[in-house]
């Protein structure tokens, strides 16, 4: 059966506070701490991008998976933060990888969900058998603007998943797409920033669609939430993910291990893949593991894995995710986060 | 091969010549040269410029100035080797009388450096390093240097101060030389409060930006008697590569070029490092004397920067390094610095160095080096 | 403005660290070259870098060149590598205090500098501590 091969998770090292964003806009550091549950996000350094990320964390994955980079048939990166708007990084990523020249490669955007969308493709890639192993990575470096509410979550990270049909640490036993279309959140093309629709982009967007996906899922597949040892849904705060795991019936419990987003901030495209890497990473041969993204737009999309025997042979083979969030931080101030960012108006 | 003598001598004021063009700046000095010389003809031309191309945007520099000189059709040659581009246009310029090819040749130096910004000029002086592997990453020339410093400094124990005294030596010599960009003294508390350029490097370990030519006539030994003039023969000329790569060399705190040319052209003269009076050498950083002092066998190696603190290399010590203020004080237009350093060592053994004289000096010896000491230049002196 | 050509083509180095090993030496020549500069062969084999190393030295630069300006300053080093090969390139995500000869570091895959606005961006090896 196909599945998960080898997953590698990056982050990058800086970190700012909620309150050091807040000091500046004159906002309520803490009504923001408590209403979103969020405390800190990780900053990219100048010198990394969607790009860098996604090579480091394909690394991991690879030193995971043990196999030959030639064989990897399809490379894709989901983004909503690609460096280019015309040129891809996915070509980047597979001559970084020595996967080059016989792969497939093709960039992806679908907001927050352009992580799963990879996934989705090549898992499908392998299961007809048209490649042996399909690379998928969602990372993304994205901003929010200067004073907006998201500008206290918007992160960086990324996360690499090798899928094929032996050597499986994870198997996929099931997937389930839902989208509508749904203007919650968007960027129009030449603009810095993203704009969205407030309240609207609750109920009849993050909830609608992941419940959509996850009832979909479970129905397909003949289950119910308390078959799970994990769930994971995409973290745009922290309270979002507990509300809707609760609305479909899924304890804390099940929901904490992939719950990364109160020190992270929100990875976008890397958000559930992170959280995916973070729960195999303490996963048990036998678990049973959902994962629903979503992107805004709107979809989501979810997948059912069991856990093989395989994953207590790979987990230490490369940098753990909780390791990457919680070791070696270096905090920043607002003026370094708005240089790095480039927040700031520079001589032409 | 005949024996060659420098009959004339050129310098102008160096400096940032904001109203001369490379070309003016060039021909004055020549001039100099030609007139000093006495000379009414000019066999050939060479002329060392490490990149008038990046700078102003000029090349064919050997038309260019050939013309502007009054000199057309003598042939001329441009020769390149970075900041060793001036002593590789000497020793071209002594292949060619030597050998037998000409008799007057014109040997000339020029860099026009102030035409574009600090960062361009920067980038320009880069291309001496490796462009792919050292240049890509951000290397400057401050910084090859710094970690050239940073590994001596681990190695031997040489310490800021050491590096320091350096400049302060030579601002001590070059404060009595009229041509020098900077004729004024420093202390060594001066180079350490300056801005940091590149660990441990101050901006005052560092020569500068400047514009500037120098020249010198060559012509056969014989011919020199003839005309009556001082002769001043040069006894020796040595020249070697090394990797273009700090990372490649065998020992990073040493260098071999330098060594290599050095006992090159001693040999050539028949002469041993003890027997030299004076040296005008490559400090284009702080350092680079330090360790060019060791490469020549001045001192023993790593011993460099104790030599400089205990007054070896002073203008009174027993190896007077850079009377003319080297190009620290002097400075350095790249691809001038090598004939300039042998237009003071002619000057010295003319007797003609005024404030800077060392005292009976005989025999004299040139060092001009290219990028981290990826080429060297060594040339040796004698007066008749 | 240079062509892309002159980074494409150096790509397998600066993506992948791809060396040439002298067939009859076994001296590593990164980049790859046409003669062994130890023993005059003129065959390789083709080899990959190791990706961890030690720090020989260092320096950090302040005044950068121009496509550096925004990025100063920085560190850079030169580091053996575990294999015996000698590499020079940045040295990033390091706090100053530890950065000193004989620190043992990783080779991580980073943007190098963007040509302006619209220009290509460039990527490479740097150094991050181990």
């Amino acid at each position: 059966m196909a599945g998960i091969v080898g997953y590698g998770a990056y982050i990058p090292r800086n970190r700012i506070k909620v309150e050091e964003i807040a000091k500046v806009w004159g906002a309520d550091a803490p009504g923001y701490k408590k209403g979103l549950m969020l405390e800190e996000k990780s900053v990219p350094s100048p010198d990394q991008d969607t790009i860098t990320m996604a090579v480091e964390a394909s690394k991991n994955a690879l030193k995971r998976a043990g196999i030959d980079p030639k064989a990897i048939g399809a490379v894709y990166v989901g983004s909503e933060s690609h460096p280019y708007a015309v040129k891809p990084s996915g070509t980047v990523l597979a001559e970084a990888i020595n996967a080059t020249p016989e792969v497939h490669s093709a960039d992806l955007e679908f907001a927050c969900k352009a992580g799963t969308e990879g996934m989705f493709i090549a898992l499908s890639l392998v299961q007809v058998g048209a490649i042996e192993y399909g690379l998928a990575v969602g990372a993304d470096t994205s901003q929010g603007a200067p004073g907006d509410a998201l500008e206290y979550s918007a992160a960086a990270g990324a996360a690499a998943f090798i899928f094929g049909k032996d050597k499986v640490v994870a198997e996929a036993l099931q997937t389930y797409s839902f989208t509508t279309d749904t203007p919650d959140f968007w960027r129009r093309e030449y603009q810095y920033y993203p704009q969205h629709g407030g309240r609207f982009t609750g109920d009849p967007a993050y909830f609608k669609h992941i419940t959509g996906a996850a009832e979909g899922i479970l129905a397909k597949a003949g289950m119910k939430p308390a078959d799970f040892n994990y769930v994971i849904f995409h973290q745009p705060n922290g309270k979002f993910p507990f509300r809707v795991g609760e609305m479909l019936g899924f304890t804390k419990k099940q929901i904490e291990p992939g719950w990364l987003v109160s020190k992270l901030g929100n990875t976008y495209s890397a958000s559930s893949p992170l959280g995916l890497t973070a729960t195999l990473d303490i996963s048990k041969p036998g678990d049973m593991i959902l994962i629903v993204s979503y992107g805004s737009g709107a979809g989501s999309d979810a997948f059912i894995f069991r856990v093989t025997e395989r994953i207590d042979e790979v987990k230490a083979l490369a940098p753990m995710t909780r390791d990457l969030l919680d070791k070696n931080k270096v905090y920043i101030d607002y003026g370094v986060y708005a240089k790095y960012r480039r927040k700031i108006r520079k001589a032409e | 091969m005949r024996d060659v003598a420098v009959i004339g001598i050129g310098m102008t004021k160096w400096g940032e010549l904001w109203e001369k063009s490379l070309r003016t700046i060039f021909v004055e000095t020549a001039l100099l040269a030609i007139d000093d010389a006495g000379v009414d003809r000019l066999d050939s031309m060479v002329v060392g410029c490490m990149s008038s191309g990046l700078f102003i945007g000029q090349e064919h520099l050997t038309s260019l100035l050939s013309d502007y000189l009054g000199k057309n059709p003598v042939p001329a040659a441009r020769v390149e080797s970075a900041c060793s581009s001036g002593g590789l246009a000497l020793r071209q310029g002594f292949i060619e009388v030597a050998s037998g090819m000409s008799d007057i040749v014109l040997v000339g130096g020029v860099e026009k450096m102030t035409d574009v910004t600090g960062c361009e000029a920067t980038y320009a002086l880069g291309t001496a390093a490796d462009q792919e592997y050292e240049g890509y990453h951000g290397l400057t020339f401050p910084g090859l240097y710094a970690m050239m410093a940073v590994a001596h400094m681990h190695k031997y124990g040489t310490t800021r101060e050491q590096l320091a005294m350096v400049a302060v030596k030579n601002h001590e010599n070059g404060s009595k030389n009229p041509l020098a960009q900077f004729p004024f003294k420093i202390s060594v508390e001066a180079v350490l409060q300056s801005v940091l350029v590149a660990d441990p490097l101050h901006i005052l370990d560092c020569s500068p930006i400047t514009d500037g030519a120098a020249a010198v006539i060559l012509c056969p030994a014989d011919m020199a008697k003839k005309m009556k003039k001082p002769v001043v023969r040069i006894t020796g000329s040595g020249q070697a590569t090394d990797t273009i790569a700090l990372s490649s060399r065998k020992d990073m705190a040493w260098l071999e070029s330098t060594h290599l040319a050095g006992q090159k052209a001693l040999a050539m003269a028949g002469q041993k490092i003890g027997d030299i009076d004076l040296f005008e050498v490559h400090d284009c950083f702080t350092i680079a004397e330090i360790m060019i002092t060791e490469a020549l066998g001045l001192v023993e190696r790593g011993r460099g920067g104790k030599a400089v603190e205990e007054g070896l290399t002073a203008h009174k010590g027993k190896f007077p390094v850079n009377p003319s203020g080297g190009l620290k004080a002097k400075g350095h237009p790249v691809g001038a610095t090598g004939v300039a350093q042998a237009v003071e060592v002619v000057k010295q053994l003319r007797g003609e160095a005024g404030e800077r004289q060392v005292k009976g000096a005989k025999r004299g010896l040139t060092q001009n080096m290219g990028g981290t000491g990826g080429s060297s230049l060594v040339h040796v002196f004698e007066a008749d | 403005m240079p062509n892309p050509s002159k980074y494409w083509r150096e790509i397998p180095q600066r993506y992948r660290l791809e060396a040439g090993k002298c067939t009859k030496c076994g001296f590593v020549a990164f980049p790859p070259r046409l003669v062994c500069p130890q023993c005059g062969n003129r065959k390789f084999e083709k080899t990959k870098l190791a990706d961890s190393g030690t720090i020989l030295t260092f320096t950090i630069i302040r005044v950068p060149p121009h496509q550096f300006e925004d990025q100063a300053p920085y560190a850079v080093g030169i580091a053996e590598l575990d294999d015996g090969v000698r590499l020079t390139a940045q040295i990033v995500d390091c706090d100053s205090g530890i950065l000193k000869i004989g620190m043992r570091v990783r080779i991580e895959f980073r943007k190098i500098y963007e040509e302006g606005a619209a220009g290509v961006i460039y990527y490479g090896y740097k150094f991050v501590p181990a």
